[in-house]
């Protein structure tokens, strides 16, 4: 009787170790949503080139995490935050979606981690810019990772305005994230000496730009700052070209630039410019290794927010694996608990706002005589360290932070 | 210096400048839609698509075979010319008694396919175009800094368009074609090829669409998508001007382009949709168009 006893408790029990084993990792499945623009402005900047950066992420990791295997789904956004609430929706309740990557218009991860947070699953969002996303509108649900409008105000536009660039005429895509960019910018300007004259929003997108440049340039101010992204700074950059802006003494600054921006316009146009990166596929030996695998794949060097996408996935994987499980917030806190030092970035923390924070680089287009090849565009000119680069938890108003 | 509601006039007159620029592209953007739904009741909305390829052909045949922007002013809207005339032969002419529905829903398909593949073989994140060497630079006119380039495209947009409207409205091929639309078996029984015509007007239709497409080559980023931001506007050009208006095509392009450019300046932020308020409000006040005939 004793005996049985004992046997029955250990079945019992040794059931139970088992079954909270199981109920670990949830449906015995890691699933992993990438959620982008993959037709349209922002496309080439993440886009499906994003989706082979998660993709070698997982490869790398062996295709399985804690024994179980890790599923992908993918979804075009189209910049709209109506497609991305009812995609995240739909990946959250019917198809037990754990982790959303990607994400880049801010307006659509707005939309996103909201539907996240109430379902309590996790978003890493890789490619959008303001800096709302981790102050104003925190959620215990999302890691913001790449960069935000914070670093790019100040890396880019303290540069300009050391350099003698003091009033300013700022050129706003008219939503969230270049809402942000401009405020963060005008803050930079102001606290560095400077004003700004004038503020004009335009519509996103907007191909023709000759009659905000019109503006720009009866305006007066010596700094004419592009506070929008993609196609829109570029079609910017090549109008105020044609008009020659900059020959009329002013210059030119945009804010948010990616590589596949610079590559599009080409040396020629683009040399000189300044811009913030939160890194560059030709930095050393590791990311230029990432790169090479990179372009195999794809044909194209890596942006920093293809690098983020694949250093993030790797991160959240393991912690999986560290941990056991792919309950969120045990995830989420193991994530923040460890530091990141791969090929993205050194000793990069996620803060309790979700902020990950790391080195941001001030970096100089080249002029095609330094140019080596097509994708050798940016001299590295200054490293802008973490603590400086990113909103200092002090200025928060994350509720997540006790201020 | 003088003032308009507190905008300098010099900036106001640059802008109404621009304005007048950008109209040109939407005059001939709408003029090639007037064209084929005058003339052949096809509700074309792959035409941004053409407008597209136009433009993409020019940096394509340049960057592979090294043709200048003077042979691709021809040559692009030709091929686009040539493609077109086998879409309508092909596809068009199948569903030709249908109603409008059919024709607009194939054509904008169509518009989906190509723009989709050529965004898998380009990328969105546009190509460059250089603007060719003797329109280099600009003149300062006093109130603004004028590129040489663009001041061609008002000269060639407007030309074209004068063209257009004369060899329809004017000519004896333009009354054959008048003629063909309104009662076809009569012109075939004097034994004119009314179904070559109708090729022949969608090819050139859509010749328009690339024309301008080659003149945008140069100031705006190449990409697969770039005819589908404008297309919608163009068809608000085309509903305000009155639907197979040449005239009505003509001028409310360079109307809209005056009207979007000085939005720009009062209140940016509307300057996407100022062209569809006033659309609302010709439809309220003359639903068939300012230049359309009541049916």
């Amino acid at each position: 009787m004793n005996l049985m006893k004992k046997i029955l408790t250990a079945a019992v029990a040794s059931a139970m170790i088992a079954g909270t084993a199981q109920a670990a990792i949830s449906n015995n499945e890691v699933r992993i949503g990438y959620l982008a623009d993959m037709s349209g402005t922002y496309r080439d900047l993440a886009g499906p080139n994003g989706l082979t950066a998660l993709q070698m992420a997982i490869e790398d990791f062996g295709g399985q995490v804690h024994g179980a295997p890790i599923r992908v789904l993918s979804a075009d956004d189209r910049n709209s935050a109506d497609v991305a609430s009812s995609t995240v929706r739909q990946w959250v309740e019917r198809d037990n979606v754990d982790m959303v990557a990607g994400m880049v218009a801010s307006s659509v991860t707005l939309a996103a981690v909201r539907i996240l947070e109430q379902n309590d699953k996790l978003g890493i969002v890789s490619g959008s810019a303001a800096s709302s996303i981790t102050n104003e509108h925190c959620s215990p649900n999302h890691i913001h990772y790449v960069y935000d409008t914070y670093p790019l105000a100040h890396g880019t536009a303290q540069a300009v305005v050391q350099e003698g660039g003091d009033s300013w005429f700022i050129l706003t895509a008219d939503y969230a994230f270049g809402h942000a960019l401009e405020a963060d910018v005008e803050k930079v300007v102001l606290e560095n000496g400077g004003r700004v004259i004038q503020k004009v929003r335009h519509p996103f997108p907007t191909s023709d730009f000759s009659s905000f440049i019109l503006q720009a340039q009866s305006s007066g101010a010596s700094v004419v700052a592009l506070a929008n992204a993609g196609s829109d700074t570029t079609n910017a950059i090549t109008t105020a070209g044609e008009f020659g802006l900059t020959q009329s003494g002013q210059t030119l600054a945009a804010l948010l630039l990616f590589l596949t921006d610079v590559h599009a316009l080409g040396v020629e146009a683009a040399q000189g410019i300044q811009l913030t990166t939160g890194w560059y596929w030709d930095m050393n030996d590791e990311t230029r290794a990432w790169s090479d695998r990179f372009m195999e794949k794809t044909g194209v060097r890596p942006t920093m927010v293809h690098a983020g996408i694949y250093s993030s996935t790797l991160h959240y994987l393991s912690a999986i694996e560290a941990t056991g499980t792919d309950d969120t917030q045990t995830v989420r806190r193991h994530m923040m608990d460890t530091p990141i030092n791969d090929m993205f970035a050194q000793n990069g923390i996620i803060r309790e706002d979700g902020r990950m924070i790391h080195d941001m680089y001030l970096a100089q287009v080249k002029t095609p005589a330094e140019s080596q090849n097509e994708w050798d565009l940016y001299n590295i000119v200054r490293t802008i360290p973490a603590e400086e680069a990113y909103r200092p938890l002090s200025e928060s108003q994350c509720r997540l932070v006790n201020n | 210096m003088s003032m308009i509601f507190g905008v300098p006039v010099a900036v106001l007159s640059g802008q109404l400048l621009l304005g007048l620029i950008n109209g040109a592209f939407y005059a001939l953007l709408s003029l090639g839609l007037a064209v084929i739904f005058g003339l052949l009741k096809i509700i074309n909305f792959s035409h941004g698509a053409f407008y597209m390829l136009g433009a993409l052909l020019t940096v394509v045949l340049f960057n592979t075979l090294g043709v200048n922007y003077w042979m691709a002013l021809f040559l692009a809207p030709l091929i686009v010319g040539i493609v077109g005339v086998l879409v309508e032969y092909f596809l068009l002419r199948k569903i030709a008694n249908e109603d409008h529905i059919y024709s607009l829903l194939l054509t904008f398909g169509l518009a989906l396919v190509i723009q989709g593949v050529l965004t898998n073989i380009y990328g969105v994140s546009g190509m460059r175009y250089a603007i060719p060497e003797v329109f280099r630079g600009g003149v300062n006119l006093g109130f603004m800094f004028l590129p040489y380039y663009r001041a061609w495209v008002i000269v060639a947009a407007l030309v074209v368009c004068f063209g257009t409207w004369f060899m329809i409205e004017k000519t004896k091929l333009g009354s054959y074609l008048r003629a063909g639309t309104e009662n076809s078996k009569l012109m075939q029984a004097f034994g004119i090829n009314v179904p070559l015509l109708v090729s022949l007007t969608y090819g050139f239709g859509v010749m328009l669409a690339a024309f301008a497409g080659v003149l945008a080559a140069p100031i705006y980023s190449v990409t697969p998508v770039m005819g589908a931001n404008i297309l919608i506007i163009v068809f608000a050009v085309v509903v305000i001007g009155g639907m197979g208006s040449i005239i009505g095509a003509i001028v409310t392009g360079l109307a809209m382009g005056v009207i979007e450019g000085l939005t720009k300046v009062f209140y940016p932020e509307a300057a996407s949709t100022v062209i569809f308020l006033v659309m609302v409000l010709v439809l309220l006040v003359k639903p068939a168009g300012l230049f359309g005939k009541e049916a």
